[in-house]
């Protein structure tokens, strides 16, 4: 059954105060209602002035996603109550928004080379972020809601696709790309709490769609929509009409609820903002593009001729700003397939089972550290083992020196004289393992390396030991 | 109610600054007369503050910074639409009691800058809805002239307490005509800047693309004087008009300085004169008006004329709208601009607290008056989805003919004269209970919100015992030719 999915992707934008106000947006560490003023909490009489670096960001992020940067913008205020809304109001765009037309591709098989796809972007606009309601203990538990003004006025970019995405998956992989574009023009940070937030639009052939909002996360847009597909399917089959509504997305428990139906919807309107002028953009547009850095895909291409690496490495390499340019700091010094490897492959398993980001590993360890542990790998004074090793340490401790892990965990691969004199000792402890290798089952020799592997520590490189050990025992028939 | 002569702005000035006054026993007595007064001008008073400052402006009376100060040791009485730091501001509605604004409007900022005392924050319609004063939760001002008759409105407050001697100056807020009308029926001075002159950081919203700030005052030349304080930049208000220096307001003021002193001042020699000024006198604007009203204002036009000035009777055809679109522009942006009054983080919190929607609704259901209520379902309604176009979106196209028409007329003229209110000041109840015939009341205040251009009303005769308000409008950023009218007909005046 043909699924469409359309998506609304907030993203908060890095600028070094609000959007409509000079309070600071460094506030994730911060007490609740901290960094407010008069005109972030709505008070009456203070007045929104506009965030030009922010207006600006908003404008990189639409030239980056290929759109149609118009002439001039125009704020508007979306009328609704909630109690984290200061003013009753938000201030958004609606007609003039800064772009409209623009194109992003994806690869649907996710990173490895796939049938590519084109989604349509329908629009980008500015608009500020409301405060959010904080509940002690859970949201069924607490007897009332606390409002945290800090969010209030934050500047988001809105991003607007058309229903141009096929699959759950689908919508993962453009989100991943769409981080990708922002964090590689600077304007956004994905690892803060809460910068990116998604609606989605789901509709199954034949069926009304259903807005389902609130999806804070990258995992949770697949899950999400997943659980969408899966109750639509069952209304259909079921026979029932699928109704056009919103739909609210419970994160802990990973389903959607009915929030309102068609005719309970918001009339929420818009009209311009009277406290703020039309801005013209269209002269900052080409000073703007030169800003634009070189941008995923072209870094993709110019990893894989530039470094002779794969496709499937260079993707990896490029999903992450920090990481590309880890790489291509560590590519300069040593082998530029080794590091292709040992990144693309390695540290970043490493750091996907720790959830920390290349940026804040790369606190702990340098692109000269990670150089070191490979010049020490190829020089043969460590095993590949080895060198995994030092970089859990160095992640896991941080402060340490690659040299320092070799020497207090004895890492130093050992010379073959030690390593026969292990092998020597294992085929003797182990003669019935060594009957069987004899008579034909290739297990016993995993078995009988395992066992030296055990005897050195480790600080043999398995294949070598492998070697050893085949030449040793046909040696002796 | 004794009209005796009224002391100046620029005599207050003077005479602190020389000694000749103490800014003390001024407040003092300033105090003392609206603690006698029947009027009801003042919501909120700042006597504690304002007599502490007085006692300093004449400690420093003489020193090199005061002596620059342009109103030092100057009684201002503040409409309560206008947040002041520190000192409740309630926009006279009974939702906003108690709230104590953390900061400063730039124009208080300015005022204080300039060493002017802060008496208090005047009644008013509540959130400036009304052309009478009598909205306001805490009950009506009267006029000082007629105590059974209403002194205009919505800045009712500020032009009683001029017209009572219970200030020197005072701060309107005009959206439709509320520092005209109160003025006219006062019988004082008051002026609406160009929109986009005066920082509006601060003013309580009703309609942000229509109201500005302004002056009043007892006489020209103080309104000139306030005016020239008021328009100081701010990049607080983005609707502001930064481009343009704000020297011509500096440069009346010099002039009426120099005329009236005959010393000091770069003005010093400069006519004030209306030699050849080109008047149009709009008679879509006088039909219809009081006989009186319109005598009154026809006087004036012709006492221009002796002065130098010449008329001309001129029609301008697309105002039949504009009461209409006014209000629809108005309660629009109303119906949004008071959605943030819920209770939640100041002002009003009554009873106990329910769920989200109950709470709110019952505290906006107590803490607003009827009037204000009126106004918010239908800008409400003139928003919402399918009606939009035909109401909002259609006053917004009035609104550009309304300016067209107005930058069309003073293409040919320099200034136009019309009167203020077409009659002078009702009684207390006797338009309340119908809204319809109070908004007609604004039919010659309003187009001139729409269309953007600076207006001033000064008192030009009597009915009755009753002020009459001439009303002269110039055009956009060009506030000094319609004061130097005003000034010139005013000495022809007193």
């Amino acid at each position: 059954m043909d699924v469409k999915i359309g998506l609304e992707c907030h993203a908060q934008l890095l600028t070094k105060s609000k959007l409509f106000c000079s309070c600071s947006t460094d506030y994730h560490d911060s007490k609740p209602n901290t960094h407010v003023c008069a005109t972030c909490l709505g008070l009456p009489g203070a007045l929104p002035v506009v965030n030009e670096r922010a207006i600006r960001y908003g404008m990189k992020v639409a030239l980056a996603l290929g759109c149609e940067v118009q002439e001039e913008i125009i704020f508007y205020r979306k009328n609704y109550y909630y109690p984290d809304l200061p003013r009753g109001f938000q201030i958004t765009q609606y007609d003039f928004p800064i772009a409209f037309n623009g194109l992003v591709r994806i690869e649907s098989g996710g990173g490895d080379g796939g049938k590519e796809r084109e989604i349509r972007i329908t629009r980008v606009h500015m608009e500020e972020d409301p405060g959010r309601l904080v509940y002690i203990g859970t949201i069924d538990t607490a007897k009332y809601s606390l409002v945290d003004y800090n969010r209030s006025g934050m500047p988001l970019v809105e991003i607007v696709t058309e229903p141009d995405l096929k699959s759950p998956k689908e919508a993962r992989i453009f989100l991943g790309k769409l981080r990708s574009t922002l964090e590689y023009l600077g304007v956004f940070d994905g690892d803060l709490e809460g910068a990116m937030r998604v609606d989605a639009n789901i509709s199954l052939e034949g069926g009304d769609r259903a807005e389902v909002k609130n999806i804070s996360s990258y995992k949770g847009v697949e899950r999400a929509l997943s659980f969408e597909i899966t109750r639509q399917k069952n209304l259909l089959r079921r026979g029932l009409k699928i109704q056009q509504e919103t739909r609210h997305y419970d994160e802990t428990r990973g389903i959607t609820l009915s929030m309102r139906t068609k005719e309970f919807e918001h009339d929420y309107r818009y009209f311009p903002e009277p406290d703020l002028v039309r801005i013209r953009i269209s002269d900052r547009i080409e000073e703007i593009k030169r800003e634009i850095p070189e941008l995923p895909d072209e870094k993709k291409k110019r990893f894989t001729s530039q470094y002779s690496i794969t496709t499937e490495h260079a993707n990896s390499l490029t999903y992450d700003i920090n990481i590309a340019d880890f790489y291509e700091e560590v590519a300069s010094k040593i082998d530029m397939k080794l590091s292709a490897t040992w990144i693309a492959d390695v540290l970043k398993g490493e750091l996907n089972y720790r959830s920390i980001s290349m940026r804040e590993a790369s606190k702990r360890i340098s692109t000269a550290d990670f150089v070191a542990i490979l010049r020490y790998l190829k020089d043969g004074v460590i095993t590949e083992r080895g060198a995994t090793e030092i970089m859990r340490e160095m992640l896991d401790r941080g402060g340490v020196k690659p040299e320092e892990i070799i020497k207090s965990k004895g890492l130093a691969s050992i010379g073959s004289e030690e390593i026969e004199g292990a092998i020597d000792k294992v085929i003797k402890e182990n003669e019935g393992a060594v009957e069987d290798y004899k008579v034909g089952k290739k297990e016993a020799l995993n078995f009988l390396v395992g066992q030296v592997m055990k005897h050195t520590r480790g600080r043999a490189e398995p294949k070598e030991v492998r070697r050893l050990l085949v030449g040793k025992i046909e040696s002796e028939f | 109610m004794g009209m005796k002569k009224k002391l100046t702005a620029i005599d207050v000035v003077e005479e602190i600054k020389s000694g000749d006054i103490s800014c003390e026993e001024l407040i003092l007595e300033i105090y003392e007369r609206i603690e006698r007064s029947e009027l009801n001008c003042f919501i909120t008073l700042n006597k504690e503050n304002a007599l502490e400052e007085a006692i300093e402006v004449d400690k420093r009376r003489s020193g090199e910074e005061c002596r620059r100060k342009k109103l030092l040791g100057v009684p201002i009485a503040i409409k309560d639409s206008i947040s002041t730091r520190g000192i409740q501001t309630t926009c006279a509605s009974k939702i906003l009691t108690g709230y104590v604004p953390p900061y400063d409007a730039t124009v208080i900022e300015a005022l204080k800058k300039e060493g002017a005392i802060i008496i208090g924050k005047t009644n008013m319609d509540e959130f400036c809805m009304g052309s009478s004063t009598e909205t306001s939760y805490y009950g009506p001002t009267r006029n000082p002239h007629d105590l059974d008759r209403v002194p205009g409105g919505s800045s009712g407050g500020s032009a009683a307490a001029i017209s009572a001697g219970e200030t020197v100056l005072a701060l309107g807020s005009d959206t439709g005509g509320s520092i005209r009308c109160p003025a006219s029926f006062c019988g004082i001075a008051g002026l609406k800047p160009t929109y986009g002159l005066v920082s509006r950081y601060g003013l309580i919203a009703y309609a942000n693309s229509l109201e500005q700030i302004g002056p009043m005052a007892s006489n020209v030349t103080d309104t000139a004087l306030l005016l020239e304080v008021l328009s100081a930049k701010d990049e607080r208000d983005s609707t502001q008009v930064k481009t343009k220096n704000n020297a011509s307001t500096n440069y009346c003021l010099s002039w009426l300085n120099g005329k009236r002193s005959g010393n000091g001042g770069e003005g010093v020699g400069v006519e004030v004169e209306v030699k050849g000024m080109k008047i149009g006198v709009p008679k879509e604007f006088i039909e219809g008006v009081s006989p009186e009203v319109e005598k009154s204002v026809w006087n004036a036009v012709h006492k221009l004329e002796d002065s130098g000035a010449i008329y001309e009777e001129i029609s301008m055809r697309d105002l039949k709208y504009a009461l209409a679109a006014y209000y629809i522009i108005a309660m629009s942006e109303a119906s949004s601009n008071l959605a943030r009054f819920d209770g939640l983080r100041y002002g009003l919190r009554t009873g106990k607290d329910e769920d989200w929607h109950t709470t709110f609704s019952r505290i906006r259901g107590e803490g607003f008056g009827e009037e204000v209520k009126r106004r918010i379902i239908l800008g409400t309604y003139a928003l919402s989805a399918g009606y939009y176009g035909t109401y909002y979106l259609k006053a917004l196209k009035v609104r550009t003919l309304i300016k067209n028409e107005f930058e069309d007329a003073l293409k040919t003229h320099d200034i136009l004269a019309m009167p203020t209110m077409p009659f002078v000041a009702f009684k207390l109840g006797e338009r309340i209970k119908d809204p319809l015939s109070l908004y007609l009341a604004d039919v010659n205040t309003v187009s001139i919100n729409l269309a953007g251009v600076p207006s001033i009303s000064v008192p030009c005769g009597f009915s009755n015992g009753l002020p009459i308000g001439l009303q002269l409008v110039g055009k956009h950023f060009e506030e000094d030719e319609i004061l130097k009218a005003a000034f010139v007909y005013e000495q022809t005046f007193l």
